[in-house]
């Protein structure tokens, strides 16, 4: 896979994010991340506008697509209609298909959050769930949240949840067969192939970092180096 | 002539909304957050205002967090979608209401792409039989919870116990509204007053007596950011993002903040909690925070349901100087009680904001 340029015309969010570009820097103006983060997702734009493919290969190894928040706030703003968040979007999952993304730090973080995502939507059908909400990496929801944690069957009880219950209501134990159907959905869009993948790459990369498979999704998830942010 | 501009704005962006028979979808991070909220939004709208708003417990995550976090790919998230519609169109139904943003967004952006790439409505009909001979109708109206309330908040003020006046001086409240991004930053068709002037929330605030804010960085993103706060190496993108929309509100002096995004009450809540105990700083009145509430949270408490039941004990903003100006009354010593009053302890409090 070579030209990247075609690749990214195949995704659908490029399409409909990627227009001429003006270079009015609206986007960086409005950009959450571009606040935090050494990030312009107008020079995104702009790169990839050269059709360039060692510099859109650069791009797809570097922090600079992981950067982004996928507000979609420059949705809005673009006075010409342009999404740097869709193309962003059409970028991250190129980098994952060429397995480039183990080459950056944030790029990295995709371990990591494919396990806990993918993990809670075919473990339980939601995307977020208490049982794998762990409070010691989560020391910012406050120690509200740690009682809340430590007392859940009660609390949730108390506040008239059906938690893992049956029938409808708020964090009901989804019935097997619909978790059923969601695991052939990730079988046939897809979806399971894409964890493998992620898990190959970041196997390979563990190794040649030197470190053990454990290892390295916890330093994805918690390490942060300091030539990301804005001075 | 820019009030004008502005009613036209307001006008190319009125949506309609049926007034009745509504398919209701759940939020993970809601389910999680403020299960209250969630369980408040059936009881108003089904025994208090008598609609017919209809949930399945065969419906999933709509996949839009794992989506946004870059985990899964698009037709994975839409086959998901597809179902979510499938299961609507089996019970009979053709009103879609979910209750997150992210999953407004993520069908909005469905629907948008199908009606754009109809070869690709026909792929995900076509995988959505593969994995779960099912079919679907797409459908016909497509509105968050919050424009359901919106929508009835006239009735819920007919209904009102309590009002956002202040007791005291009966002024309006002060009110910062907050809007979750995907709401119409997207789609600005699809969300009541488009993406520059939402008045999905503003529109309650004024119903139930209150004054709304403007300040400079209304419309910046609360900071989420999904990957900037799943990964915990990122959290210090959702955390600059927050402080920068306290320090801009700081000066208009909020009495509270209205939102209708399952993550920004969250996170709004709890960065002022971490922006305390790290530097000190509290950003409402007398050490206090500025409570953030649900949509749902606010019109329990117009309706004059008890605090505890809305379960306004989760947040770590403690509530209480908002539920003194509107004269809520309430029983301290319940706050942090399970049901028949069982005894559950209680948390232990912060240091640097005040708590009650
Ligand atoms: S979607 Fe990304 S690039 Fe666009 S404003 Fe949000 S954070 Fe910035
Ligand atoms: S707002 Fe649009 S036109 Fe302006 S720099 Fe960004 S992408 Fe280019």
């Amino acid at each position: 896979m070579t030209n990247y340029f075609d690749e990214l015309m195949k995704d659908y969010r490029f399409r409909e994010g990627f227009h001429t570009c003006i270079n009015c820097g609206t986007c960086t103006a409005i950009c959450p991340a571009a606040e935090f983060y050494c990030y312009d997702p107008r020079k995104i734009v702009t790169t990839v506008e050269t059709r360039d493919d060692e510099k859109i290969e650069a791009l797809l190894k570097s922090d600079t697509i992981w950067y982004c928040g996928e507000c979609m706030s420059c949705v809005t703003r673009c006075p010409r209609k342009n999404g740097p968040g869709l193309v962003i979007m059409a970028l991250r999952d190129l980098s994952i298909r060429t397995g480039f993304f183990t080459e950056s730090e944030k790029g990295r973080q995709i371990l990591p959050l494919t396990h806990a995502l993918t993990g809670n939507i075919l473990n339980y059908g939601y995307c977020v769930y208490p049982e794998t909400f762990k409070w010691d990496d989560h020391k910012e929801s406050g120690p509200v949240f740690k009682w809340h944690l430590e007392h859940i069957e009660q609390t949730m009880k108390r506040l008239g949840a059906n938690y893992k219950g049956k029938g409808p209501g708020v964090l009901r134990k989804i019935p097997q067969e619909s978790l059923d159907e969601i695991k052939a959905i990730f079988d046939v869009t897809g979806g399971t192939e894409r964890i493998k993948q992620v898990e190959a790459a970041s196997k390979k990369k563990a190794k040649e970092m030197g470190l053990t498979d454990e290892e390295y999704e916890r330093r994805a998830f918690e390490y942060c180096s300091d030539k990301h942010f804005n001075k | 002539m820019i009030y004008e501009g502005k009613q036209k704005i307001w006008s190319d962006y009125q949506k309609e909304i049926p007034d009745d028979h509504w398919y209701y979808v759940r939020s993970c991070i809601r389910q999680n957050f403020f299960p209250a909220s969630e369980r408040m939004f059936t009881e108003i709208t089904q025994k208090v205002l008598g609609k017919d708003v209809y949930e399945t417990p065969y419906h999933t995550t709509c996949g839009g967090i794992a989506y946004h976090c870059d985990t899964i790919p698009q037709e994975t998230v839409m086959t998901i979608v597809a179902r979510q519609f499938a299961l609507m169109t089996e019970a009979g139904y053709e009103n879609y209401c979910p209750s997150c943003i992210t999953s407004f967004g993520n069908y909005a952006e469905t629907l948008e792409t199908w009606r754009e790439f109809p070869e690709l409505e026909a792929k995900i009909r076509e995988n959505l039989w593969k994995a779960c001979k099912r079919e679907f109708n797409k459908p016909k109206y497509l509105a968050h919870s919050s424009d359901l309330i919106y929508h009835w908040r006239e009735e819920i003020r007919k209904r009102a116990k309590h009002l956002l006046i202040n007791q005291e001086t009966g002024e309006p409240l002060r009110i910062v509204e907050h809007i979750g991004c995907h709401y119409s930053k997207m789609f600005p068709h699809k969300g009541v007053g488009g993406a520059e002037y939402p008045y999905v929330l503003a529109g309650m605030v004024e119903s139930w007596g209150g004054q709304v804010i403007d300040y400079p960085e209304r419309r910046h993103c609360c900071g989420y950011g999904f990957r900037q706060y799943h990964a915990k190496a990122n959290r210090g993108y959702s955390l600059s993002n927050t402080h920068k929309k306290f320090e801009s509100m700081e000066p208009y002096k909020p009495d509270a903040i209205i939102t209708n995004c399952p993550g920004c009450p969250y996170f709004l809540d709890r960065w002022q909690y971490v922006i305390a105990e790290q530097t000190g700083k509290t950003y409402g009145e007398n050490g206090y925070g500025i409570p953030v509430f649900t949509y749902e949270e606010i019109a329990g408490l117009v309706l004059g349901y008890d605090p505890w039941d809305l379960g306004l004990q989760l947040h770590q903003v403690a509530v209480e100087p908002l539920l003194k100006k509107m004269g809520v009354e309430y029983d301290p010593k319940a706050k942090y009680l399970g049901l028949n009053k069982e005894d559950l302890m209680r948390p232990e409090m912060p240091n640097s904001i005040k708590c009650c």
